[in-house]
């Protein structure tokens, strides 16, 4: 068996060629260490959009269904949850879990310094999810809001429990209805996970604002930012898309 | 071919490249205009903060008066950090840099930087005592506090293997250190004289030796450098030195005397006599 080794080498080094002949100065590809810290970036952000992605939609979904119940208690609990992630600024919120409640949350490590217990990727990853889960909720009220009463008066006249009616009738129809709106606020989620910065979670912005600061390449790394948050945005939307095209029920909605 | 693929890409980057140029400084213009419009930092006592009626005092903004009085026009102080202030003296916003800035052979291709040089410091590491921080070589895998920015946070990452954890400002730095966020903080050593006499660091240390000390310059926009506006800050430069006024805002501020202020007095003032 032979083992296929691709040699990265000449193609790294064409960056390098680039910097020398027009200016161009692209270290993440020829600098080992940039390079690596780059992707290593990179790799973070992506793992943060995904917890972020699933987590959210998740809140959005028990979320909504806890604002329908009979408990009174439930109820206000989820309006004043999303009272309060909904209207403050998420960049507050991460200075807020990170310095203020971080600092009551400690563990003694090693040394015997007391060192938090949560870490700051954690406390990123538990902000951005309540935050754009807070909006997915009411993106699902107004969901189910829209499903018509009979199907669901349909539902429990056939015995349906109020759960097996919300998970089997209301939810598959009020997703549907709910999508692009969830689609609209996932993007911005994506977008959002660069405020993690602030905070020193080294993902993209955080890393690349460190690369220009070293290499004064800021045009450069402004370029590369652009380009690679297009093209997740990009991706999730192609693939929102196309779960919003596979989940047209005909004569329900337009196609 | 490869030719048409160099210039296919400087086109598409070509946009974003596009320098504004800066508008050409001289002495004279800013004594038209009447105002001297200076970056300064706003966070690194005590070299440039903010008092508490908000304005920026501090060693940097009483060398920019020295400029301004010298001028006999108004000073304009503009806060700066250290991600942002090449592109404000790159793009006309500052006509001159104060701000902590070390003197590097890449940044001299974006800003005219002047000689002589005003300041030295090096790099340490405030740390928790707890940590028992006796060499650089401890800092391996360890989590280290930083700014964001700071040129030397990629030399002791890449030398010494230490896991940099770095904040927009001073004050983010020094909260995630005090609330254990990481053993220590990578900065200026100039920046720990004064708060090591803080009791309320007295549960931390400097004990490391000082590395990577390079010069602090300041800067007016590239195309000046050789033009009167840098010449007319050299020659303030040499006059600050060779008078020793450098070495009275150092006692002003209860900065320690650095043994760079020192040498260069000794050696300007033996050329001016």
């Amino acid at each position: 068996m032979t083992l296929v080794v691709i040699d990265l080498h000449p193609l790294w080094d064409w960056f390098r060629v680039l910097n020398e002949s027009t200016g161009i100065k692209l270290t993440i590809f020829y600098d080992a260490f940039d390079r690596a810290r780059f992707f290593n970036s990179f790799l973070t952000s992506v793992r943060l959009m995904g917890i972020c992605l699933v987590a959210s939609v998740v809140i959005g979904v028990v979320g909504a269904w806890i604002q329908g119940s009979k408990l009174r208690v439930l109820r206000l609990f989820t309006q004043g949850y999303i009272q309060f992630f909904r209207n403050t600024p998420p960049l507050v919120q991460l200075y807020f879990f990170y310095f203020a409640l971080g600092s009551y949350l400690k563990i003694t490590g090693a040394n015997g310094i007391a060192v938090p217990l949560v870490s700051n990727f954690t406390w990123a990853a538990i902000c951005l999810s309540f935050y754009a889960g807070a909006f997915n909720v009411e993106i699902f009220r107004a969901g189910i809001e829209a499903v018509p009463r009979e199907t669901l008066e349909a539902a429990e006249s056939l015995g349906y429990s109020r759960l097996k009616a919300y998970a089997y009738v209301i939810l598959p129809l009020a997703f549907r209805i709910s999508l692009p709106a969830l689609n609209n606020n996932l993007v911005n989620l994506i977008k959002t996970t660069t405020i993690a910065y602030a905070i020193a979670v080294p993902e993209m912005l955080y890393v690349a604002n460190q690369i220009w600061s070293d290499e004064s390449n800021v045009p450069e790394m402004m370029n590369v930012l652009l380009i690679v948050y297009v093209a997740l945005v990009g991706l999730l939307v192609w693939v929102m898309g196309r779960w919003e095209r596979a989940l047209t029920i005909p004569g329900y909605s337009p196609a | 071919m490869h030719k048409l693929l160099l210039s296919a890409v400087a086109a598409a980057l070509g946009l974003a490249l596009a320098a504004a140029p800066a508008a050409a400084q001289t002495p004279e213009k800013i004594k038209q205009r009447g105002v001297l419009v200076v970056g300064t930092k706003p966070d690194y006592k005590p070299f440039g903060f903010r008092d508490p009626s908000g304005a920026i005092v501090g060693f940097e903004p009483d060398i920019a008066r020295l400029v301004a009085d010298k001028l006999g026009v108004k000073l304009e102080l503009e806060p700066v950090v250290s991600s942002n202030r090449m592109q404000f003296l790159q793009q006309g916003k500052i006509d001159l840099m104060i701000a902590t800035m070390n003197d590097k052979p890449d940044r001299r291709q974006i800003v005219g930087i002047i000689e002589p040089l005003y300041y030295a410091s090096g790099v340490n590491v405030l740390a928790n005592k707890k940590a028992n921080l006796k060499s650089w070589e401890q800092l391996k895998d360890q989590k280290v506090c930083a700014i964001q920015g700071a040129w030397y946070n990629k030399p002791v990452a890449e030398k010494y293997g230490a896991d940099i954890v770095a904040f927009k400002g001073q004050t983010e730095a020094e909260v995630a250190l005090q609330q254990g966020n990481c053993i220590g903080w990578v900065y200026d050593d100039t920046a720990f004289a004064e708060r090591l006499a803080d009791p309320k660091w007295s549960g931390f240390e400097m004990t490391l030796p000082t590395i990577l000390e390079e010069p602090w310059g300041l800067a007016v926009p590239l195309p000046e450098r050789d033009g009167p506006w840098g010449k007319f800050m050299a020659q303030q430069l040499e006059d600050w030195h060779r008078t020793g006024k450098l070495i009275e805002l150092e006692k002003k501020w209860n900065i320690p005397a650095s043994a760079f202020l020192k040498k260069m007095h000794e050696q300007y003032s033996k050329k001016g006599s």
